[in-house]
């Protein structure tokens, strides 16, 4: 099999958000078709604790050539898809450089002390005028609401996959994603993930079309 | 889960630690899997489980791990291959088992699986079991990747066969719950009768009774000291320790486990392929000496790259003390010589960042400019997250009524506390009503101490809390002491109807094995009555009258009084995914700010289905994250959210 160069190698991907948002099948589910097409994926995430309602994050690296370490060195993701806005910032700080591409929900999760009032959270054109200074792309997409319309907002993880094949090097299909799905999930959740993905990667190339 | 169980030999597949080390296990042929469940070590149970129908296997989530140790024993004592998984504190739980265990020996092929947790990700502690391995004196490995996740396991069952005696592997966080590829083996069906066999001699390991007995000490350590002279033999010759690099290096990086994966990159990312050589241990205790040696005397500085407490550092150490003349003399680097720092756990960054302090060479990364803009804007946009109580969450009410409780009875009465989603109690999602935590069942032994301080003056109220699978684990012995003992104490149970921190896996009181098959269950507060104390159930939903049982036994005076807080975990699989109540905010009648109650339900009860509106001064309602508990129905005292039955 003669694997698609990538633009680097390993090609390093973060999908952060809150706990409780999918950001583990969201990885694996990548992991699994980059497997299928060949590809070397390593993924490094925590799970446990930090799913009450903590930052999460999967690290996933994608190569022809090796394995490489579960964790990404510091500034050198290439790409990060965001469930969650603000968590976007604490993941590029440590992750992102000006080359970095991001994909991120518009639905905010607020962090109790928000919540409590101790802290502010913030407001959508404060993140887009952040984002716009510290990634060389963002895509926002407001993923949740569109998955509630779905019938469940945790297919904005799925969505998410589906933003991603839009515009990122990584050989992502909806065919490939099908696949993946059936390795991992009953039949009967099938159809309505493939929505999600769709969407998603229609929302993007709705997007790119219009710019 | 199926690719574990299912997948061909042969077949590349990504696969997680965890799952790796449970297809190797398959592979081996085992038939006999126990362990208490702890991140991250779980799925390892939780996917042989899945299997062991398929598989003709017997898989227990026991008690606590020394029981899991126990009956894992029983099966290699019986012929059958046997596993006991936990995370590290559980090793601890099962040491003192585990030193008889390795005194007398195994038959079967029995295997120790600990993973750990460097950074305490999902621990209160950076416990290393390593050391067990040094001072109970039988064999440790460590896998450095996932392929070897799977054949090491394998492999450990042949080796526990061939010196008779239990074998541990380590793994940790970033090897569990990491993914990677792999090329699976082959399962190959096996079917054993199990037949213990006692009629033989004493020291007959394989048909005498199994026992360790004080006239036997001494010969039993010379033959298990003996196992270990052999193991040494065996890892000076095994693959899975590799080295690659230059034949004299600048440097030699030793390294093991997810460290290794680490420590590759860290010499990619700084270009000193041909200054460093990596040697990779496998195999971390004991040591094989001439490896060891030949690579020593190949480079005047050695770095030690490993997770957890410097184990293998102080180990290389000894080992080169005592063949000093062979090897000469070292400069070395590591946890415990620095630079590596000896606390938290390692990444590709920390590695690189001590190879290029020895190198005296800059690190690569973002450029400065991005780097402090990203930061500004980070600590501008991102607020701090810290854990808290899921949405419906029954802990948030429970400490609810128990912190209300205590600042009523005004005797600064104080919770004594453990292990389990309900640690959050320590922080403000449960109030800060948590005031000792330690390990397993201790909330209640250290109330019980507490509770007999009356006659040196003390007048505090004293409570406990433990979980419902921690109340098995270990309060039962805590909570016999404290009735036997005349302990003047209350101990909460939160019964939320499983093992929730760790994925909801079932315990004695549940109806249903790991597998989902149907168990008879042990009843708590039968077991609590049976022990001498007097019980009360009550739902920490059910606000008001709840709260005043609480009162009331604060009020008794002497004597353990248990509370049994019955309510399922807002994740268990009766629950996830279902509303209660349908929840709403009178937009009309919360004055925000301006109430008296001054934002209790956000300021202070903070549960995340909740939104404060700095611009409208009002609480709203999280649609996606509310789960319609209903409680802050009744925490609101103008009647602002309203609840109403689901249609």
């Amino acid at each position: 099999m003669s694997l698609k160069q990538l633009s680097a190698d390993p090609y390093n991907i973060i999908i952060t958000g809150v706990g409780g948002q999918g950001n583990v099948l969201a990885s694996r589910l990548l992991g699994q078709i980059l497997t299928r097409e060949g590809y070397w994926a390593t993924i490094g995430e925590t799970f446990g604790a930090s799913q009450r309602g903590g930052s999460v994050m999967s690290h996933l690296r994608i190569s022809s050539q090796s394995a490489w370490s579960p964790q990404i060195p510091r500034g050198r993701a290439h790409f990060v898809i965001s469930l969650e806005p603000s968590e976007t910032f604490r993941v590029l700080a440590a992750y992102g450089n000006p080359q970095t591409l991001v994909i991120w929900n518009t639905r905010p999760i607020h962090p109790v002390s928000v919540i409590a009032g101790e802290a502010a959270y913030p407001s959508h054109q404060e993140v887009v005028k952040g984002l716009d200074q510290i990634s060389a792309k963002h895509w926002p997409l407001d993923a949740t609401s569109h998955a509630q319309k779905l019938g469940n907002p945790i297919l904005g993880n799925i969505m998410m996959i589906g933003a991603l094949s839009a515009v990122s090097e990584l050989p992502i299909t909806p065919e490939l994603f099908e696949d993946a799905l059936r390795q991992m999930m009953p039949a009967s959740k099938i159809p309505i993930n493939l929505q999600a993905f769709n969407l998603g990667r229609g929302e993007i190339l709705k997007i790119n079309g219009a710019a | 889960m199926s690719v574990v169980t299912k997948g061909a030999k042969g077949d590349r597949v990504l696969m997680m630690g965890n799952d790796a080390i449970a297809r190797g296990a398959l592979e081996a042929g085992v038939k006999v899997v126990a362990g208490y469940p702890g991140t991250p070590s779980s799925e390892i149970l939780q996917t042989l489980a899945q299997a062991a129908d398929e598989h003709g296997l017997y898989v227990e989530w026991s008690a606590n791990e020394k029981v899991g140790l126990e009956v894992a024993a029983a099966a290699s004592f019986a012929g059958l291959r046997s596993m006991a998984v936990m995370k590290q504190v559980g090793v601890n739980v099962a040491s003192d088992f585990l030193l008889h265990l390795a005194e007398y020996g195994t038959r079967a092929g029995m295997v120790l699986v600990s993973c750990e947790d460097p950074g305490a990700l999902s621990s209160t502690n950076e416990g290393d079991s390593r050391p067990y391995a040094k001072m109970m004196e039988f064999p440790l490995v460590e896998p450095g990747d996932f392929q070897e996740a799977q054949d090491m396991t394998k492999w450990c069952f042949e080796l526990s066969e061939e010196i008779r005696n239990v074998v541990m592997l380590r793994s940790v966080t970033r090897m569990s719950h990491a993914s990677g590829n792999l090329t699976l083996g082959e399962i190959k069906p096996s079917y054993k009768k199990a037949d213990f066999k006692f009629e033989g001699g004493f020291m007959d390991q394989l048909t005498g009774p199994a026992l360790t007995f004080p006239s036997l000490v001494e010969p039993m350590h010379q033959r298990q000291l003996a196992k270990l002279g052999r193991v040494r033999e065996i890892f000076e010759t095994c693959p899975f320790n590799t080295y690659t690099g230059p034949a004299q290096p600048e440097l030699l990086l030793i390294s093991s486990s997810a460290a290794y994966m680490y420590s590759r990159e860290a010499i990619h990312m700084l270009g000193l392929e041909n200054e460093v050589g990596l040697l990779k241990l496998g195999t971390t205790w004991p040591l094989p000496p001439q490896l060891l040696k030949r690579h020593l005397a190949s480079s005047s500085k050695v770095l030690v790259v490993e997770e957890g407490t410097p184990f293998l550092e102080d180990n290389v150490k000894a080992l080169t003390a005592d063949s000093a003349e062979q090897v000469g003399i070292k400069k070395f680097y590591g946890r415990s010589s620095g630079p590596l720092l000896p606390t938290n756990e390692l990444n590709p960054d920390l590695v690189a960042g001590a190879l290029a302090d020895i190198f005296k060479l800059s690190l690569p990364g973002a450029p400065a400019d991005y780097a402090k803009k990203a930061a500004g804007l980070a600590t501008e946009n991102a607020p701090a997250r810290a854990l808290t109580f899921c949405p419906g969450c029954p802990h948030r009410a429970s400490y609810w009524l128990i912190n209300q409780a205590l600042k009523l009875d005004n005797r600064r009465g104080f919770l004594c506390g453990d292990i389990g989603c309900y640690t959050l109690g320590a922080i403000s999602c449960g109030f800060n009503a948590l005031k000792t935590s330690h390990a397993m069942g201790s909330g209640t032994g250290v109330a019980s101490g507490f509770g007999k301080l009356g006659q040196f003056g003390m007048d505090q109220p004293v409570m406990a809390i433990c979980g419902d699978s921690t109340f098995f684990h270990a309060v039962m012995p805590a909570l016999v002491n404290a009735v036997h003992n005349n302990s003047d104490m209350i101990l909460v149970v939160v019964d939320n109807s499983g093992t929730a921190m760790t994925g909801f896996q079932p315990h004695p009181g549940t109806p249903l094995d790991a597998a989902g098959n149907a168990l008879p269950t042990v009843d708590i507060a039968k077991l609590c009555e049976a022990i001498g104390a007097e019980v009360v159930i009550a739902d920490p939903f059910e606000m008001e009258a709840t709260g005043q049982t609480i009162l009331d036994l604060l009020d008794q005076k002497g004597g353990v009084r248990v509370l049994i807080l019955r309510q399922a975990c807002a994740l268990s699989p009766g629950k996830k995914g279902k509303k209660l109540f349908d929840m709403e905010l009178d937009q009309k009648i919360c004055m925000g700010t301006d109430c008296g109650c001054n934002r209790l339900c956000t300021r202070v009860f903070r549960c995340p289905g909740l939104i404060w509106d700095p611009q409208e001064q009002k609480t709203k309602i999280d649609e996606v994250i509310c789960v319609g508990c209903g409680v802050c129905a009744s925490i609101c005292p103008s009647g602002a959210i309203k609840k109403s039955e689901v249609a």
